[in-house]
């Protein structure tokens, strides 16, 4: 019955771990990719050749299917022919993914960091081509400080595209499935178990249809109410502003 | 507050500029003095911007040097200038309240809070921003926001100059007036010397003591709004200042007097003498409001066709017809208009010479 399948999903202690998992993981995602957006939209240049160099390069990493992105990692990662697996193995350091908690935590990381930071810093860099360029002479005529223009003109006007960037990488990266499951597939143990992955595991590997229903609507929930809390928090920030 | 010298300006946006055509400014020199308020007039791309930049330091000049009190600011950036520019579009720090808008440039040079504090104030209460201070920049009108960055200009007390770039584009037509007599007695009280870019021309001669009109990155005039009406120095202050413009028509010089399609129109001696040296292609200038129209032939009086009457409501604006030329004349209201058939004189005192599109005498 209905009620009891809910009961039963919110008393589910792996998926409680699971649950707490995830807020690890998109935290730490927001709170990397974000000023690391940020920071490399502020660096990249404003025109020339470059403009456009920068652009591809950054848009690569998000043109790659996401199953892809995976396989890439593993093979990057392998401590026997893997570039960095074997690089830093041979620098002394005992570097496996597949042993190690920790490692897969690392690897995971670096590799979401990779693949989604450039949207960051690109939403950044259009936010930051959209301030006109008086906003700035009037800066330098008031003798305002790198750090000034940043905190009083770049940032306030960055706070649209700041929002969005922040609502897509908290949503994608709170349901994320694809990357960590060809990469670690939720090992070692269950330690890069997320909640989308051990949704499959119950709905498809155990064949428990009922609390995976009743899971599924919850995750459902928990991403829509974060979302809107992220929203209204961000719209209050700078309220009143209207350009 | 400072004397600003501008010497042997010219700037050209390409590194390497080959021709005239390439510089956006030509060759500007002049002088600015202390307390003087300035109206740069001229048409979109003619180098007002660019000027002003260059005055403000946002711009480092290709050629020429820029003076502060007989001081080589050439190549100070801007806020070591003590200038002040208020911009087309209100610039603000929007997540600051007003009061933290009109402290930030005191506080970004390290003033003192009770001072900073006060001169804020100060400012404020000048600009009828009192209410204003605890509240957000952002939530505020265009006029508010407008008289804001014109307040972190004054609010530094040891700015030489206030520098404005269009900065009624975006106020309200009612409220333009208000500002524009609120900048009038700005200027009046605290006696800066205000340099104020328009293309407007009502704008310019309300504004300001002396107009520079701007062409095609050079000055083609200075004067009082009176002097630029009446003898224009260059055929473009004729059609840009007054509406509607001044007429010109092509002639030649026979005697003393200017011959126009086969019609003799006298000229004053001097005139025509200066004329007789000119080589380049003469024209002859008047502006609407001094061509006499009759409705009968007179003694002298070129014949025209009179092809359209606009009346402005308080006075008419006549388009004649004088063969292949046109000619526009201003005709206070309760003037009789001829119609089809006129006769124009032009008074000796008000017809003016040009050659080469510059005056003559």
């Amino acid at each position: 019955m209905g009620a009891e399948w809910f009961k039963e999903t919110l008393t589910d202690s792996r998926l409680h771990d699971a649950l707490w998992r995830q807020f690890l993981f998109s935290g730490l995602v927001l709170l990397i990719e974000m000023p690391l957006g940020v920071g490399i939209a502020l660096l990249m240049p404003r025109k020339g050749w470059g403009v456009s160099a920068s652009l591809v390069t950054l848009a690569l990493p998000l043109l790659i299917p996401w199953n892809v992105i995976g396989t890439i990692w593993i093979i990057f990662t392998r401590p026997d022919i893997g570039l960095f697996g074997a690089a830093i193995n041979n620098l002394g350091i005992a570097f496996d993914h597949t042993a190690s908690p920790l490692h897969a935590w690392i690897t995971l990381m670096f590799m979401e960091v990779w693949h989604w930071t450039p949207l960051v810093a690109l939403l950044a860099y259009a936010g930051l081509r959209a301030i006109p360029e008086a906003y700035y002479q009037a800066a330098r005529i008031d003798g305002a400080s790198a750090w000034a223009i940043f905190r009083y003109i770049q940032l306030p006007k960055m706070r649209g595209v700041l929002t969005i960037a922040l609502l897509l990488r908290f949503m994608d990266s709170f349901l994320i499935y694809a990357e960590p499951f060809v990469l670690t597939g939720g090992g070692p143990g269950n330690s890069t178990t997320f909640l989308s992955i051990y949704l499959v595991k119950i709905a498809v590997g155990q064949f428990d249809l009922g609390p995976a229903a009743a899971f599924s609507l919850i995750y459902f929930l928990i991403v829509l109410l974060f979302s809107y809390l992220f929203f209204q928090a961000l719209q209050n920030v700078g309220k009143g502003e209207d350009r | 507050m400072a004397k600003i010298e501008m010497q042997e300006i010219a700037h050209s946006y390409m590194a390497q500029p080959k021709g005239p055509d390439d510089y956006a400014l030509k060759r500007i020199h002049h002088d600015w003095d202390d307390g003087g308020a300035y109206a740069l007039l001229g048409p979109s791309g003619c180098g007002k911007t660019t000027m002003l930049n260059i005055i403000s330091g946002l711009l480092r000049p290709s050629e020429g040097r820029v003076l502060y009190d007989g001081r080589d600011v050439t190549d100070l950036p801007p806020e070591k200038r003590n200038i002040a520019q208020v911009f087309q579009f209100p610039v603000l720090y929007d997540t600051m309240s007003v009061f933290n808008n009109l402290a930030f440039p005191l506080r970004n040079r390290g003033v003192d809070e009770t001072e900073v504090s006060r001169r804020v104030r100060e400012v404020a209460d000048i600009l009828d921003l009192t209410p204003f201070l605890k509240k957000k920049a952002a939530g505020l009108t265009a006029d508010a926001k407008q008289k804001i960055s014109l307040g972190r200009g004054l609010v530094r007390s040891d700015v030489a100059a206030i520098l404005f770039d269009e900065p009624l584009t975006v106020i309200d037509p009612h409220l333009k007036w208000h500002l524009r007599r609120q900048l009038k007695q700005v200027h009046e009280q605290l006696k800066l010397t205000l340099i104020y870019v328009t293309h407007d021309q009502i704008e310019a001669l309300t504004f300001a003591d002396q107009v520079i009109v701007m062409y095609e990155g050079e000055i083609v005039q200075v004067g009082t709004p009176q002097e630029l009406f009446e003898t224009p120095k260059h055929k473009f202050v004729g059609y840009f200042i007054g509406s509607p413009g001044m007429n010109f028509l092509p002639c030649v010089l026979e005697g003393d007097a200017a011959r126009v399609n086969g019609h003799k129109i006298p000229l004053d001696g001097e005139t025509a003498a200066a004329g007789r040296s000119k080589t380049g292609k003469l024209e002859l200038g008047i502006r609407p409001m001094y061509l006499t129209v009759h409705a009968e032939p007179v003694e002298g009086g070129v014949p025209v066709t009179v092809k359209l009457v606009q009346d402005q409501g308080s006075f008419k604006i006549l388009t004649l017809g004088l063969e292949d030329h046109v000619l526009q004349a201003r005709l206070p209201e309760e003037h009789p208009v001829p119609s089809d058939n006129a006769w124009v004189t032009f008074p000796v005192d008000r017809a003016k010479l040009y050659a080469d599109e510059r005056l003559v005498g």
